[in-house]
C-alpha cells in the first residue's frame, strides 16, 4: 500500500502504476455531472472558472447529507464515463488527477498521457467506509447544485487504486 | 362487503421506515452472497474489494447511514387489497409523503430532478417515487420496494426480440448487455431480467426481478436453469468486484416472465449494483 500526498507532483504521478493500491492524504476538489457541464461551458466561452483546477485532483462524488456530528455523509465514487465528454478540456487546464469508478474513453486516456494525469478508482458502493477518510468539507462553488456542488475535501488515507496510470496502462477488466 | 380502514399516516410511516431501513441495513441475501464471493474470489484485489464492501455494510448498519451515497430513485410495487379504504388522505400522497420523510429525516441523498431535459432542478425531497399498483382481492396492502441507483440503471437495456431468436437470442442479449456495462455498474451486480409481455411490461418485470432476493430461484425449473447458466457465463467475463478483475462479476441473475404476443419476445435487462436494496412489507 503506497501512501501519497496531495497536491500530486509530476514525479509521483510518473511512478504510479496501474494496479497500485494507494492511501491518499491532502486536499482535493469534487465535481460530477452538473458541475462538469458548467465548467465546460465556461471553458468553451473562454471565461474564467470559479475554481482554480491547476494541480488539483477531482473526486467524482455527490455525497449523501451528513448526519449531525459527521463531517460528511456516505461519499462513494460515481461512474466516471459520464464526465468523459468534459474531461480533456479540464486536463488541458492543469487537472492532475481524477477519482471515480469504471471505464474511461480513449480521448480521456490520450489526454491523460499528454498531460501526465492519473485516474484512480475508488470502490463503488463502499460509501460509508470511504467517508471515514474525509475529515473536512467545504463548498467551493455552485452551492445551488446541492450534492452536485464543487466541494473541497480534506482527506486522510483515502483508499483508492490506480485504475489508469499516466502512461495509459489500465487495470480495468475489458 | 366488509371493509378495512387504514389511516394514511400508517402508510406514510410504513413507507418511511421501509426506505430508511433498506438504505442502512443491506439485505441478508446480499450480505451472504458477498461473503460467499469473498471466499471464492481468486483475485487478491477482488477479495480485498469484497472485504471492504462487507466492512462498509457493517459501518452503515452500526451508524445507521446509507450503504451508498446514491440512495436512488424510489420504486414501489404495490398489491392493494380491494377491501382497503384509506382514511384521512389518499394512498398515493401518503406513499409520496413517506418517501419524502425518509429522504429528508433519514439523511438520504436527494437525487431526483424535476424535468429530465430542460430544467433538471432537484426536487429536494427525492419525490416523486415511482409507484406501480395492482388491485388484488383482500384487505391487505403489500409493498415491495427498492431504491435504484443510476450507476447501474444507466447500464440497463431492452430489446424487442422476435420468436425466431429463441433461447440463444435471449441469452446473447442478456450477456451482451452485461458485457457492455463492464466495470461501470458497481459489480458484483444483480441482473434482473424480464421476458415477455409488452415493451413496458418486460421492463417492469426486469425491475421487479432486481428486487427478488438473490438466494431465490424462478419457480419454473427451465428458467431456474437459465438463471444459473447465465450467472456462470457472466462470472467468466472477468470484470470482477469493482471491475478490477476477478471471478465474481455478478451475485445473482433473476428472471421474471409473462405471457406475450405471438409475434414477440421482448427482453429487458435491468442491471443493479451489489447494493441491491429491496424490502417487502405488508400492512
Amino acid at each position: 500500500m503506497k501512501k501519497i500526498n496531495l497536491p500530486l507532483t509530476d514525479d509521483v504521478i510518473n511512478e504510479l502504476k496501474a494496479g497500485d493500491s494507494v492511501l491518499i492524504t491532502g486536499s482535493m476538489i469534487t465535481g460530477r455531472d452538473a458541475a462538469h457541464k458548467r465548467l465546460y461551458e465556461l471553458i468553451e466561452k473562454g471565461e474564467e472558472l470559479p475554481v482554480n483546477i491547476k494541480g488539483e485532483v477531482i473526486y467524482y462524488v455527490g455525497p449523501a447529507p451528513a448526519k449531525p456530528g459527521h463531517a460528511v455523509g456516505p461519499a462513494g465514487p460515481t461512474s466516471s464515463y459520464r464526465m468523459d465528454k468534459y474531461t480533456p478540456a479540464l486536463l488541458d487546464r492543469g487537472l492532475k488527477g481524477m477519482i471515480g469508478k469504471g471505464a474511461r474513453n480513449q480521448e480521456v486516456i490520450d489526454s491523460m498521457i499528454k498531460n501526465n494525469v492519473v485516474y484512480f478508482a475508488a470502490i463503488g458502493g463502499a460509501a460509508a467506509l470511504i467517508s471515514k477518510s474525509i475529515k473536512k468539507v467545504e463548498v467551493l462553488a455552485y452551492e445551488d447544485l446541492g450534492t452536485e456542488a464543487i466541494y473541497r475535501f480534506e482527506v486522510e488515507d483515502f483508499p483508492a487504486i490506480v485504475a489508469i496510470d499516466s502512461h495509459g496502462n489500465s487495470v480495468l477488466a475489458k | 362487503m366488509e371493509v378495512r380502514k387504514i389511516q394514511a399516516s400508517v402508510i406514510t410511516d410504513t413507507v418511511k421506515k421501509l426506505f430508511m431501513d433498506m438504505n442502512y441495513f443491506i439485505g441478508e441475501d446480499i450480505l451472504t452472497a458477498l461473503k460467499n464471493a469473498q471466499e471464492t474470489e481468486t483475485s487478491p484485489t477482488g477479495k480485498n474489494v469484497l472485504a471492504q464492501l462487507i466492512e462498509n455494510h457493517k459501518i452503515a448498519s452500526e451508524e445507521e447511514v446509507p450503504v451508498c451515497q446514491d440512495t436512488g430513485m424510489a420504486v414501489l410495487f404495490v398489491e392493494y387489497g380491494d377491501k382497503v379504504i384509506i382514511e384521512n388522505g389518499s394512498f398515493e400522497e401518503a406513499v409520496q409523503e413517506g418517501v419524502r420523510r425518509a429522504y429528508i429525516d433519514g439523511y438520504l441523498r436527494k437525487s431526483v430532478v424535476s424535468d429530465p431535459v430542460f430544467d433538471r432542478v432537484n426536487t429536494k425531497d427525492n419525490t416523486p417515487a415511482i409507484i406501480y399498483t395492482s388491485i388484488v382481492s383482500g384487505d391487505k396492502i403489500k409493498i415491495l420496494a427498492g431504491c435504484k441507483g443510476f450507476g447501474s440503471e444507466n447500464m440497463s437495456a431492452i430489446k424487442m426480440l422476435t420468436p425466431s431468436a429463441g433461447i440463444e437470442g435471449v441469452k446473447k442479449f442478456i450477456l451482451d448487455t452485461v458485457k457492455y456495462a463492464g466495470p461501470n455498474p458497481c459489480p458484483p451486480i444483480v441482473v434482473g431480467v424480464g421476458i415477455g409481455g409488452t415493451f413496458e411490461k418486460a421492463a417492469m418485470l426486469a425491475k421487479k426481478a432486481t428486487l427478488r432476493p438473490v438466494d431465490t430461484k424462478n419457480p419454473d425449473e427451465r428458467y431456474a436453469v437459465l438463471e444459473d447458466e447465465l450467472l456462470t457465463e457472466i462470472n467468466k467475463m472477468g470484470f470482477g468486484p469493482a471491475g478490477l478483475g476477478g471471478i465474481n462479476t455478478a451475485i445473482g441473475v433473476n428472471i421474471e416472465t409473462f405471457p406475450t404476443h405471438i409475434a414477440g419476445m421482448p427482453v429487458a435487462v435491468n442491471i443493479c449494483c451489489h447494493a441491491a436494496r429491496h424490502k417487502e412489507t405488508e400492512i
